[in-house]
């Protein structure tokens, strides 16, 4: 894919960041009211992507911990076998 | 279709019958769910010893997952697939063929402290211009918030049902 010749308008920026301020929790949204600058999003984006990454571990730590006290035979194996099959 | 939606599995109160709503209509969701799942039983039915190295393989399967389930569209989903590959190859190859775009890309001038950051936290980020950074972040973090819900749902049911065990084996239906 080419990439773009002209430059990049400061409305296309504008409109992305609007986009991702719009993806951001809504606890962080309420603290800033109205826009943030550009920096304000890179930095919550930034440690929004962390906090994210951080619970993605946290919750495999707790799958692999329920994992152990479980047994194949057990009725929410067959719940999930059901989903595989379906 | 008949997907059982297994994010509506909480009130249940007998094993038997899970909750059988519809999945909401997000196709890619729906699909994430099952790999995840499918890979999820493969890992408990590897013979693992420490739960540590069973919690690596399910954040690779998470990060596997979202990749798959991406697709090729996306510059994060192929960047983090190139990297589950190159993991399971040990040494890493120099011959790996890079499109012809990537070497004629613009490449960012240094860039604030901040905007590095991003790049360093999205994967595949290091080589994008600001703009296509930004929509991929938007992407990433979607996704990113769709796994961390399919995951919390999952071990939400799995906890509630380990609980409701419990509960039956201390006091036992039929006695004989």
């Amino acid at each position: 894919m080419s990439g773009r010749g002209r430059r990049i308008t400061d409305e296309e920026i504008n409109e992305l960041i609007s986009k991702l301020q719009a993806l951001l929790p809504a606890e962080s949204r309420r603290r800033n009211a109205g826009r943030m600058s550009a920096s304000k999003l890179l930095k919550e984006t930034c440690s929004y992507i962390k906090s994210l990454h951080r619970e993605v571990d946290d919750l495999s730590d707790r799958l692999a911990g329920l994992m152990t006290t479980m047994d194949s035979n057990s009725p929410q194996a067959e719940i999930i076998r059901g989903l595989l099959r379906s | 279709m008949g997907v059982i939606d297994i994010m509506d599995a909480k009130g249940t109160s007998s094993l038997g019958n899970p909750n059988p709503n519809i999945l909401t209509p997000h196709p890619s969701k729906s699909s994430v769910a099952i790999r995840f799942l499918r890979v999820l039983s493969l890992v408990r039915h590897t013979a693992s010893s420490s739960p540590s190295s069973r919690a690596c393989r399910i954040r690779r399967a998470a990060c596997s997952c979202m990749a798959y389930s991406a697709g090729p569209r996306r510059a994060w989903s192929r960047a983090l697939l190139r990297k589950l590959v190159r993991r399971r190859r040990k040494p890493p190859r120099r011959d790996l063929p890079r499109p012809a775009a990537i070497i004629r890309r613009r490449r960012p001038v240094g860039g604030d402290r901040l905007e590095v950051a991003l790049r360093r936290v999205v994967p595949g980020g290091a080589g994008m211009e600001y703009c296509r950074l930004l929509e991929e972040a938007a992407d990433y973090v979607k996704c990113l918030v769709m796994q961390v819900r399919l995951m919390q749902s999952i071990v939400d049911f799995e906890s509630h049902v380990h609980s409701v065990n419990k509960r039956s084996e201390i006091d036992p239906g039929d006695r004989n």
